[in-house]
């Protein structure tokens, strides 16, 4: 990426019980900062607020600094248009939502403001909450109105620290369109935290991984996804590939729709979308498996073949499985027994049958492509 | 009531209203630096703010009396540039009373300034507020129940406030005889007791409505606050 990327950050923090060394640049879109808790994610979107100082480097929106410890740059958190979602909405107990959204639009000069309360309200279908303490609102509520108090600041980025956390699965769902909506329409870069791979699949365009405080790796969400050596920074049980994915057909005798990718096609359960829509697709690698010789009289729908292109942790010691890298045309991660490993000879090189099971492909899975895809003919 | 309890009923009012208006604001002050500025010395600030509650009231009004007194290094210039007398006026004893209430106004304020979720602060500095304006507009409104707290805690003290007022501004009839020191001085007096008790009564009364009204007032500030 060029010296004028978008969000470019690089920062250090030394302290006796706490390092940060963040070092990263995006493009527009969403960005999401992935880790394990305590990995110092908060502390990123906190110096990007200015709620937290760093010690030396320098943070950039669109050239414009906010923070640059040569040029003895600090914007106070006022002076940023950095909108902060928290994690718990933050809400003032004291405002009705009304007066909760204004607070932030009232401080906002008004040659800067570009969104109105009645074009947030709107978005976030909030219209029924207005004259409501926030105490007497939902968690889903809350977080909505957070959502909107911080875009009616009209921010030039949108800090957003894990706002789905406290909620529960059918409360996600409710935020999860808007956020998907914010981030394809309001133009507004997004730093998003998470340590939800669902959530940073179905939402980020570029990842972020962090661990004890350092960057370990940044780039599109794909290629991290697929890279084996990431994996003690976002969790075993998570592992799984991702792939960019179109819709090619539906059968709708059998209620399945066909994904298609660069070198072959998925069937996954009936998805509600039209023919070409670009979709992200996660396979868990605990729901690949692989084998030898094409599978007969199987069950599975889906049978790819590849070769293998990395084995995982095959040489050491340790637990029952290793994580295969195949490459099917797109990168796919499968994981199998270590003795299966070694029953069937597998080495990088190797060329293998990757069978999915199509139940394994559930929403959380899907998430919606960005018009990456060149649209199918039907 | 008679001539001498209105009077009397009249001037302690007063002297709690201008005692708790007056200190209101300094006592906001130094509980805001006390719960959120760490500086050196400010074990001993807090010390020095909580002497009154420590030392005996006869001390602080021997104090007073030498630094607020004709003589005194405040009550000298006091006089000399603005003409203002305080010691053996009801000025002197609002100033006692306020004195003796500030440690327990001081408390109960910084108590709620603690409670307030500093995230809160955060978030309005990301919405554009100064720190004055967020101390303004979310600090304030949030501390209020705190605030009326220590309201009504310093009018209950400075009512009650009897020995510093009398060392400071001794008792005079119509300038700083208050009711306890009114109760004082009939208990001096050998038919005195049908006039105390009828001041005691009076006390009772006034005590009670203060707290109720404040018990009214917070219900309301915790409604709207969500709590």
């Amino acid at each position: 990426m060029s010296e004028t990327a978008m969000l470019d950050l690089d920062i250090q923090i030394r302290r006796r019980d706490f390092s940060l060394q963040a070092r990263f640049q995006a493009e527009g879109g969403l960005t999401a900062l992935f880790g394990r808790s305590g990995a110092g994610k908060t502390s990123v979107v906190e110096c990007l607020a200015g709620l937290l100082r760093p010690e030396s480097g320098h943070i950039r929106i669109g050239g414009l600094a906010l923070f640059d410890h040569a040029a003895g740059i600090d914007l106070a958190p006022e002076r940023r248009r950095v909108g902060y979602v928290f994690q718990n909405g933050r809400l003032f107990p004291h405002l009705r939502v009304l007066g909760n959204l204004q607070y932030g639009l009232k401080r906002t000069p008004a040659a800067e403001r570009r969104l109105g309360i009645d074009d947030v309200v709107g978005m976030l279908g909030i219209e029924a909450l207005l004259d409501r303490y926030p105490a007497t609102l939902s968690g889903g509520e809350k977080q909505r109105v957070a959502i909107g108090r911080a875009l009616l600041t009209s921010p030039n980025l949108l800090l957003m620290d894990e706002p789905l956390a406290a909620l529960d699965a059918d409360r996600k769902a409710e935020i999860l369109p808007f956020i998907e909506r914010l981030r394809d329409h309001a133009g507004i870069p997004i730093v998003y935290v998470s340590h939800a791979v669902d959530e940073v699949i179905r939402l980020a365009d570029t990842m972020v991984v962090l661990s004890d405080g350092r960057t370990v790796a940044a780039g599109e969400v794909e290629d991290l996804m697929s890279r084996l050596d990431l994996r003690p920074f976002t969790g075993r049980f998570e592992a799984g590939a991702v792939l960019n994915v179109w819709v090619i057909g539906h059968d709708e005798t059998y209620g399945l729709t066909e994904l298609g990718f660069g070198a072959g096609s998925i069937w996954a359960p009936a998805v509600d979308l039209a023919r070409g829509t670009p979709l992200r697709l996660r396979i868990r690698a605990r729901d690949v498996s692989l084998s030898l010789t094409p599978p007969t009289g199987t069950a599975t729908l889906n049978v790819l073949p590849g070769t293998i292109v990395d084995i995982e942790g095959a040489a050491q010691g340790g637990g029952p499985h290793v994580d295969v890298l195949v490459n099917v045309g797109a990168p796919l991660i499968a994981r199998i027994t270590r003795r299966a490993v070694d029953s069937l000879g597998l080495r990088p090189g190797q060329q293998v049958y990757a069978a999915i099971k199509t139940s394994a492909i559930d929403r959380p899975s899907l998430g919606l492509g960005r018009n990456r895809r060149p649209v199918a003919d039907s | 009531m008679t001539a001498l309890e209105i009077e009397a009923l009249r001037l302690s009012l007063q002297v709690a209203f201008w005692a708790v208006a007056a200190s209101l604001p300094l006592a906001i002050a130094i509980a805001w630096v006390l719960a959120r500025l760490e500086f050196p010395g400010k074990s001993v600030v807090d010390g020095i703010v909580h002497l009154p509650l420590i030392l005996p009231p006869v001390v602080i009004g021997y104090l007073l009396l030498a630094g607020f007194g004709r003589h005194g290094v405040i009550g000298a210039p006091l006089h000399d540039w603005f003409g203002i007398t305080v010691a053996f006026t009801w000025k002197g004893a609002a100033i006692a009373a306020a004195v003796m209430a500030f440690p327990l106004m001081v408390r109960a304020i910084r108590l709620s300034l603690e409670a307030i979720d500093k995230g809160l602060e955060d978030a309005a500095r990301t919405l554009g507020a100064s720190p004055g304006d967020v101390f303004l507009t979310l600090t304030l409104p949030l501390a209020s129940p705190g605030i009326l707290a220590a309201a009504i805690l310093g009018f209950a003290r400075s009512l009650g406030e009897f020995g510093a007022t009398i060392t400071f501004v001794s008792n005079i009839p119509g300038e700083t005889r208050t009711l306890p020191l009114a109760l004082y001085t009939l208990t001096q007096q050998p038919d005195g007791d049908a006039g105390a008790v009828r001041l005691v009564v009076i006390s009772i009364i006034i005590a009670l409505a203060a707290l109720l009204a404040s018990e009214a007032l917070a219900r309301r500030i915790k409604r709207r606050l969500g709590a």
